[in-house]
């Protein structure tokens, strides 16, 4: 117990503190004027938007896939189903070295996009196609059980109560995977504005333009500026763990929402 | 009523074959596109140069120094996040006291936070101008652009894994065999040894596997707490980014099979393991 | 609202629920089908309600052939044993389901759904949600749901089987004074021989995929048509018998039987068919008391009867009882007062 607590604290507490204690030494005012400088705010766009687009689509593909794998067989399920979790498991700068490959306009899919005038590398595209790919096994790992769980009894209900299948679809399966498509659509935007490796490759990082907000901490450590890499640490740290509580209460919604009948 | 009609298709409860395909299609169209494509373009790219330049790229002696410093984080950081992991996971699912949820939370924090934030502690920490940086120097200790940094800042993005997988399984599975060692005249030690260990062994290989191919495929901690100094503080993932700058395409994407062999490898391990271990509940 | 099914046959892969099944139900009628699981009784449902197609064979209602309608289209009412409401809605929103996916204007909704619930007793629980109701409540609700959109025929399948002994009791006198009230023709299914005599006007029972007996519950009771039926309702003690001249012979014993018939075969007695006297008398069988326990109205005996060959149960009501004072151990003469013989099904 007690040493639960020290290792606690000496891997994770006392460094994050540091950070406050570094933030600590600015006034607000400074705090304020680094935070919301022209550079910070177009990261926070870009960083923001993207993963707001991204786990947008995610929620959309994530829970198709996760209804054709708990409602449909067909060959290859099980190899579908293992190639979900491949974001998981990849180390992100391969992700991202791997996808700026495809999608450089001399890639497997960039050879496509390039005569159509769709530049996909060194692009906020490019960044939210990243973001896809790294936040989509969080929609489909909590969409997927929530939909395992849904008794066929209850679609049946709704047909011979004289429901069509479009009504049963959005007034019975539907409402009862909100919360989980909420909860993964969190999950991947927690994710992905924190994430670095596999954005960097592809995001060409010009400033005010494809400059994600780590990277802009990370270019800010690099010139020795500690506090302004702080000051947009902390916006992002205070991003996330409202992302966290949001997180948390979904998924105590989630579990009332389901309130077992039994 | 029967297993048998449950497991026939309800005819008022699906889909005409073509939405059903439509859907299918759209899924696995999706999937192929963004997990499958790229996967193999790293393959074909490592291999573009015939196997003899791909055996050079990864037998290059900065390639194997990145691959032995990667090699001794993880095998530095793993082991004591399992200790940790267990630990925590055997008071939280044993005691009740207060602060126990805060706990729960806190070991997820590392999850929530940025790569980037989590090696930049460190740097505050330790750096040249970081709290308790120029004592450190000052005494000859070397953290940040060193080995000591990136094992930190490995530690710290795969705190929780371990963690994570043994609470649920731990809460799950109750005290009362424990209770009936003690009682049988089981040392603390033996009790441990003998019931708890068999019984979380596949929820702690599976935390294990996932603790140890995150910890060799971190890049964006790592990356600014080793200064990325070839050959010297460079992991594998740092020395992909290092070629891919030095333009030294068709080597970046050797190097980068090597993770995809790491990471795949990894997946295969996980599902095997929760197999078994859905078998042995 | 009249059934008919006709010639109905259903399969699983290799496993017939149904085989060539033909069936009447009059209008109004409440019919419950009776059968072990496995038996096919949920299919038979499950095909009238159009959440199954048959292999071969037709169901109608009222003359109308229904292979052509949709289980949405056909306006049945049709209760799970599970309940299966739908737990994100409200209690009130589930009973108006079938009139929200219908259009109906929200004065009518609101109307026929306050009256649905004074039906079943639960006005007032309108805003509740489903996890938040007992057991006996949910299913009551499942019905008033079902019952929403007025359907032609109302099916239900072994509604009360999740529900514990006490509740299920309850249900069930509730569920006939409800049908005696609406007189919707009911189809009800149960493995529970004593739910389906309590509830239902009629008794269908099935065993695997066929039909074995239909009749009023004091019909099949009294006269089961085959063996099957005499075994699944209610206990019976059973003997291998030898047959010569309108008699059977049992161990060293010979009892008068009600169907003449040669050579070997089974003899069927049902408990409270059996006598016990402290005398001897005529044709009387020696036995031993082994146990005896108090069973709801009267006294189950367990009995060894050495010349019969084997065990046997006799029950007894609490008069004979006390007149009798049984304890185990005691030696008594037993005679049976009927014996039921049935023509071999292979």
């Amino acid at each position: 117990m007690g040493y639960t607590l020290v290792y606690l604290s000496l891997i994770v507490l006392i460094p994050l503190a540091t950070l406050a204690l570094k933030t600590a030494e600015m006034t607000w005012g400074e705090l304020w004027t680094i935070a919301t400088s022209d550079r910070a705010l177009a990261s926070y766009k870009i960083t923001f938007g993207a993963s707001f687009i991204a786990a947008t689509i995610n929620v959309v593909f994530g829970t198709l896939l996760a209804w054709a794998l708990v409602r449909y067989r067909f060959p290859g399920r099980g190899i579908v189903d293992a190639l979900i979790d491949v974001p998981f498991a990849l180390p992100t700068a391969v992700s991202g070295l791997a996808l700026t490959a495809v999608l450089a306009p001399n890639g497997f899919i960039g050879q496509f996009l390039e005569p159509l005038g769709i530049k996909a590398v060194f692009s906020p595209l490019g960044i939210t196609l990243a973001l896809v790919f790294i936040g989509l096994p969080f929609v489909v790992r909590t969409v997927q059980p929530v939909l395992e769980e849904l008794e066929p009894e209850v679609e049946e209900a709704a047909a011979v109560l004289g429901a069509s299948r479009a009504q049963t679809l959005w007034r019975v399966i539907v409402p009862p995977l909100v919360p989980a498509m909420l909860t993964g659509f969190a999950l991947a935007f927690a994710r992905a504005i924190g994430e670095y490796g596999s954005v960097v490759f592809i995001a060409g990082n010009k400033q005010f333009e494809t400059e994600i907000t780590p990277l802009l901490i990370m270019s800010r450590l690099e010139a020795y500026d500690y506090p302004g890499a702080t000051a947009l640490a902390l916006v992002m740290l205070l991003v996330s763990f409202t992302m966290l509580l949001a997180i948390n209460g979904l998924g105590a919604w989630t579990r009332r929402r389901a309130g077992h009948i039994t | 009523m029967l297993p048998l009609e449950r497991s026939i298709p309800r005819a008022a409860t699906t889909e005409p074959t073509w939405v059903r395909r439509i859907i299918i299609g759209l899924g696995v169209g999706f999937l192929l596109l963004f997990v499958v494509v790229p996967l193999a373009t790293v393959v074909i790219a490592a291999l573009s140069h015939g196997a003899s330049a791909y055996g050079r790229a990864i037998t290059d002696p900065h390639a194997l120094r990145a691959l032995k410093l990667t090699l001794i984080a993880a095998a530095i950081s793993v082991p004591l996040n399992l200790v940790f992991g267990v630990a925590a996971a055997w008071a939280i699912a044993r005691f009740r006291f207060p602060g126990r949820a805060l706990l729960i939370t806190l070991i997820d924090l590392p999850l929530a936070v940025s790569p980037v934030i989590a090696g930049m502690v460190f740097v505050l920490l330790f750096g040249a101008n970081g709290l308790i940086g120029p004592w450190l120097a000052a005494n000859g200790v070397k953290v940040i652009f060193a080995l000591p940094g990136i094992v930190l800042a490995t530690t710290f993005v795969t705190f929780p894994y371990v963690a994570r997988e043994l609470i649920p399984l731990m809460e799950a599975q109750g005290h009362e065999e424990e209770e009936a060692a003690l009682v049988l005249g089981a040392s603390p030690w033996q009790m441990f040894t003998k019931i708890t260990l068999p019984k979380i062994k596949w929820g702690l290989l599976y935390g294990v596997v996932l603790c140890t191919a995150r910890a060799m495929g971190e890049f964006g901690a790592v990356s600014v707490v080793s200064g990325n100094i070839r050959g010297r503080t460079s992991t594998l993932p740092l020395h992909v980014e290092i070629l891919y700058n030095e333009y030294e395409y068709q080597a970046a994407f050797a190097v980068a099979s090597l993770l995809v062999i790491i990471g795949i490898g990894s997946l295969i391990a996980r599902r095997l393991i929760a197999r078994r271990k859905k078998e042995s509940t | 609202m009249t059934i008919s099914v006709r010639n109905i046959t259903k399969r699983f892969g290799t496993f017939t629920a149904l085989n060539n099944v033909s069936l009447d139900v009059p209008s109004g009628e409440l019919v419950a089908l009776l059968g072990p699981s496995g038996s096919g009784k949920t299919s038979l449902l499950r095909i009238l309600s159009g959440l199954e197609q048959p292999d071969q064979g037709t169901a109608f209602l009222d003359g109308t052939d229904l292979g052509s309608q949709s289980a949405r289209q056909r306006n049945v009412g049709l209760v799970f044993q599970h309940y299966a409401l739908f737990r994100h809605l409200d209690v009130f929103e589930n009973v108006a389901f079938a009139l929200r996916v219908r259009k109906r204007p929200e004065s009518e909704v609101q109307t026929r759904v306050k009256e649905l619930l004074q039906l079943v007793q639960l006005e007032g629980l309108g805003r509740r949600m489903p996890s938040q109701l007992s057991g006996g409540q949910r299913q009551r609700i499942a019905l008033a749901r079902a019952l929403a959109a007025r359907p032609r025929v109302l099916l239900l399948d072994e509604p009360f089987g999740a529900l514990d002994a006490q509740v299920r009791a309850e249900l069930r006198g509730w569920l006939r004074r409800l049908h005696d009230e609406i007189h919707l023709t009911t189809v009800f299914v149960t493995h529970d021989q004593d739910e389906a005599f309590e509830v239902a006007d009629r008794v269908v029972v099935m065993d695997h995929g066929k039909i074995e007996q239909v009749g009023s519950p004091t019909e099949v009771f009294e006269h089961p048509a085959n063996d099957f039926v005499m075994r699944f309702l209610g206990h019976v003690n059973v003997f291998e018998a030898s047959f010569e001249a309108g008699r059977a012979r049992v161990g060293e014993v010979f009892v008068d039987v009600d169907r003449p018939g040669d050579g070997h075969g089974r003899l069927y007695v049902r408990p409270h068919e059996v006598d016990i006297a402290r005398s001897s008398s005529k044709d009387a069988i020696a036995a031993r008391v082994l146990r005896v326990t108090p069973l709801g109205a009267g006294l189950k005996i367990e009995l060894r009867a050495p010349a019969l060959g084997s065990n046997l149960r006799a029950d007894i009501d609490w008069d004979r009882g006390t007149a009798l004072a049984l304890r185990d151990g005691d030696d008594v003469f037993l005679s049976l007062r009927r014996a039921r013989v049935f023509a071999q099904a292979a």
